[in-house]
């Protein structure tokens, strides 16, 4: 339908309601479940993922309380455990080494597959890129559609793992053979295929926001004229389109590894216990690292992308006044995104990295810092001269910034590989990449949230719940990730599910796994409020007084209050860039993309 | 001065003759990131307070119309173009490339197992046996070729590492089984174990004492208890006595 239309959009619209009356779906099954409006499934995508969140986050807290106390039993859901998952597991109510491997290795699929990506790119990208850029729905709703089925069901494949013989995944979110085929559980299996779910799913949707973007533009909506948003999406949909299939085909030989006895990613001689393993031999193990990579790396980038895409509307908006370096900041994200394929094995270092390739890697993650500190400043620089307003959604996107910029800056000791001779795999790593995706991506979809909630259900959610959830999430995100780059810098390694006991280090740097166990325990009480004042808002919340009540420039909030099947009542015509507030001369402070210029 | 700055940021001890320069490169890589954070810092703190629409009515359609920043920009990337230039590229040539000699270290083949790890010297004579896939089985992880004569005062250990003080240190690491890491923080030496690859590394410790291997690479369930290995440095005569009573173990792997 909406593809057909592409052509005569205007026209399209004068039809508009007549036409929707026509194909708005009505049944339950066609309006909620199988929906092939872009809205619906951004929907489907926002509460699927935000489950998954809290489940993620879930399993990080009783990681955490678990290395904070090792040795002993998990408090009221070490009992629960043991039932569901066998006293192999979780004995006497402790989570065992294998268990926690699992959570370690689930927390982050889960959080980075499941939670985080389908947040910004299922939920935000799909909901958002067709009202911004006027048109009446993706290029292909059907794809759309399938996409989130198939999302969802590698989503149960995941959780399913966790009750097959032997539990979840246990190798790391990166699945590193010879590992991954020694560890005697299905569920590294169940990991596989679920991922092969995941990633078609992307594909789908990834194809989806590229022609939507290309194609289905209002008249006037130019590249230049497009939100910073979308073309975050436009670059995180590239990414995942071009490096997602290197992954899916290594996972599909890593499934035969390990189903069908090849031997892709084993070497020969290998001897697993007390055997030589009975496999063909003749692989590789950094094979499947570099094709691991080659989409882990990017992947970062997309989880960054509309995390910037999503601040700079916010920025704007409540600054009252343009972005600072509008065509900066697109380039800056071009060239993010070419750069991001070719700084992977910085991942690699201490695999016996000769010096011709390490350079060449380090030398492009500098590079690569460029356009970061460069889309930071412009952001910075954006504020100047405002007039800023601080409501829940500015907060969380101006905690963004400094926040994001210790993820950042902390990936330079990691960057160049003499520094990460002494900080590989410590925590000084966990610190630094949770600064860029948790008071960073994950407060830029908190501030989404905000910002767009009244456009999406016609109400506001409340501002003083609110301000304490910001204030809770970035005092304790603070406390939590803080003090791992001092456990790092001493020297403490990540994964071990003990907490690091057994090695010889500083007692204080064992102590501070206290500290962060109680900056968890804050931070999961500073949830509260946000999912009450979520549910609550929907029905109770205070009812927006106009369609656009942000005074924003952008088509989204041109539309109906919610959007209806088409999206918008009537034809959308662009006359000017994203971000005209405050223009010298103008009546109001912000001045609609789709206002008729005066002749 | 330096010392100062190992101390705020919490670095172990040293006790490789290049663990100094790790420090150091860790240290100026910081204080980059410290001047750009407080800069970004005090700025946005000021930026918030006076354009708080409060204070600030009206916002300023332009905003700021200075390059500063730019300049701020071309002096990062000149900063870390002198680091990867002239730090970072040719201290990990060393590391990487220039390889001691044999004859002038103590060699040793490390290959690592779920959840220890075995150590093999040359014995007195310096030389290994002759090794070979073929031999490679449960009791003989190395591939040992029993026939082979210089093979017969080899030392195999498993966990405990000797090492003479002030002598160059070569290890072969390798792994039988899954990726480890074998990580001697104190000697700021890291090099994954990767079964199928056996990849070099050096260092020259300066201090004696016992330092803790530390497996750096998730290995399994028994990763977090994989922490018996020790790298005991100690002075030239300790080591050859420790070796003498070791010698001719060959073929009763411990």
């Amino acid at each position: 339908m909406a593809s057909s239309n592409a052509a005569t959009h205007s026209h399209a619209h004068d039809h508009a309601h007549a036409h929707d009356d026509h194909h708005a779906p009505t049944g339950f099954w066609t309006n909620y479940i199988f929906s092939t409006d872009h809205k619906v499934v951004g929907i489907q995508y926002g509460v699927t993922a935000l489950f998954f969140m809290l489940f993620g986050f879930g399993l990080m807290m009783m990681m955490r309380w678990q290395i904070a106390h090792p040795g002993e039993a998990l408090p009221v859901l070490g009992p629960l455990l043991e039932k569901l998952l066998g006293s192999n597991m979780a004995g006497k109510g402790i989570i065992s080494p294998d268990l926690y491997n699992s959570f370690g290795a689930m927390h982050g699929t889960i959080m980075v597959f499941l939670a985080i990506v389908p947040l910004a790119t299922g939920a935000f990208g799909n909901y958002l890129v067709p009202i911004q850029i006027g048109a009446i729905d993706m290029a292909f709703p059907k794809l759309n559609m399938a996409s989130f089925q198939l999302y969802f069901w590698g989503g149960v494949v995941m959780f399913t793992s966790f009750f097959v013989p032997g539990g979840a995944a246990q190798a790391g979110w990166t699945s590193y053979p010879p590992l991954a085929n020694a560890i005697p559980t299905d569920g590294q299996t169940y990991w596989l295929i679920g991922m092969v779910f995941l990633i078609s799913s992307s594909l789908l949707g990834s194809a989806n926001i590229i022609a939507t973007i290309i194609q289905l533009r209002a008249p006037g909506m130019t590249w230049m004229r497009m939100p910073f948003f979308v073309w975050s999406q436009f670059v995180a949909a590239f990414l995942l389109l071009l490096a997602f299939p290197p992954l899916e085909a290594a996972g599909v030989m890593q499934l035969m590894d390990k189903v069908f006895g090849t031997s892709f990613f084993l070497p020969t001689g290998l001897a697993v216990g007390g055997d030589l393993a009975n496999i063909s031999g003749g692989g590789s193990p950094l094979l499947w690292q570099h094709l691991f990579w080659f989409l882990a790396h990017p992947e970062v980038y997309v989880l960054i992308l509309p995390a910037l895409g999503i601040i700079s509307e916010i920025i704007a908006c409540n600054t009252r006044k343009p972005l600072w370096g509008y065509k900066t900041l697109v380039y800056s994200a071009l060239m993010l995104g070419f750069i991001s394929f070719i700084v992977w094995a910085h991942h690699m270092y201490m695999t016996g990295m000769s010096t011709k390739i390490a350079t060449f890697f380090q030398t492009t993650t500098m590079i690569i810092s460029i356009p970061s500190v460069i889309i930071l400043t412009c952001l910075l620089l954006s504020l100047w001269g405002g007039s800023i307003r601080f409501n829940t959604p500015m907060l969380f996107a101006t905690a963004f910034l400094p926040m994001f910029a210790i993820g950042g800056l902390t990936g330079l000791p990691l960057g160049f590989n003499y520094s990460d001779i002494h900080l590989h795999d410590t925590y000084y790593v966990i610190g630094h990449f949770h600064y860029v995706v948790a008071p960073g991506t994950i407060f830029a979809l908190f501030a989404g949230i905000y910002f767009w909630f009244p456009k999406v259900t016609g109400r506001h959610m409340n501002e003083f719940w609110g301000k304490v959830h910001f204030w809770g999430s970035l005092v304790f995100m603070n406390v939590i990730f803080m003090p791992m780059f001092s456990q790092g810098m001493g020297g403490m390694l990540r994964r071990m599910s003990d907490g690091g006991i057994n090695y010889l280090l500083r007692p204080e740097l064992l102590y501070m796994n206290k500290v962060i166990l109680y900056g968890a325990i804050g931070l999961a009480l500073a949830q509260i409020p946000f999912i009450i004042n979520f549910f609550q808002s929907i029905s109770g919340g205070k009812k927006v007084t106009s369609d656009n009540p942000w005074e924003a420039t952008t088509l989204d909030w041109q539309t109906p209050t919610p959007p209806g099947h088409g999206n918008f009542d009537r034809p959308m015509e662009v006359f000017r860039g994203p971000y005209e507030y405050s223009v010298p001369g103008h009546q109001t402070d912000f001045t609609p993309q789709n206002e008729k210029p005066k002749a | 001065m330096m010392e100062f700055f190992y101390k705020i940021l919490g670095l172990p001890e040293v006790a490789s003759t290049h663990g100094h320069k790790v420090d150091e490169f860790i240290v100026y890589i910081h204080w980059l990131m410290i001047a750009l954070f407080f800069g970004w810092l005090v700025y946005f703190v000021y930026t918030l307070y006076k354009f708080n629409a409060r204070r600030t009515k009206k916002a300023n359609y332009f905003g700021v119309r200075n390059h500063f920043s730019t300049y701020i920009e071309l002096a990062v990337v000149g900063f870390e173009t002198i680091l990867l230039l002239f730090l970072a590229v040719p201290l990990w040539g060393e590391v990487v490339g220039k390889l001691p000699k044999e004859s002038d270290s103590t060699v040793i083949q490390v290959v690592a197992q779920q959840f220890a790890w075995n150590a093999r010297y040359g014995g007195p004579d310096g030389k290994f046996g002759a090794q070979d896939m073929e031999f490679v089985n449960n009791d003989n992880l190395f591939g040992i070729d029993p026939a082979d004569t210089a093979g017969k005062d080899d030392v195999q250990v498993l966990n405990e590492i000797h090492v003479p003080v002030d002598k160059p240190v070569l290890c072969y690491v390798s792994s039988k089984d899954v990726i480890h890491s074998f990580r001697v923080r104190e000697m700021r030496a890291t090099q994954d174990a990767i079964p199928g690859m056996r990849i070099p590394l050096w260092f020259v410790p300066n201090k004696t004492g016992t330092f803790q291997i530390f497996c750096a690479q998730l290995c399994g369930g028994g990763h977090a208890q994989m922490a018996g290995g020790r790298l005991v440095v100690e002075s030239q005569e300790d080591f050859k006595r420790w070796q003498a009573s070791k010698s001719g173990a060959t073929l009763n792997f411990e």
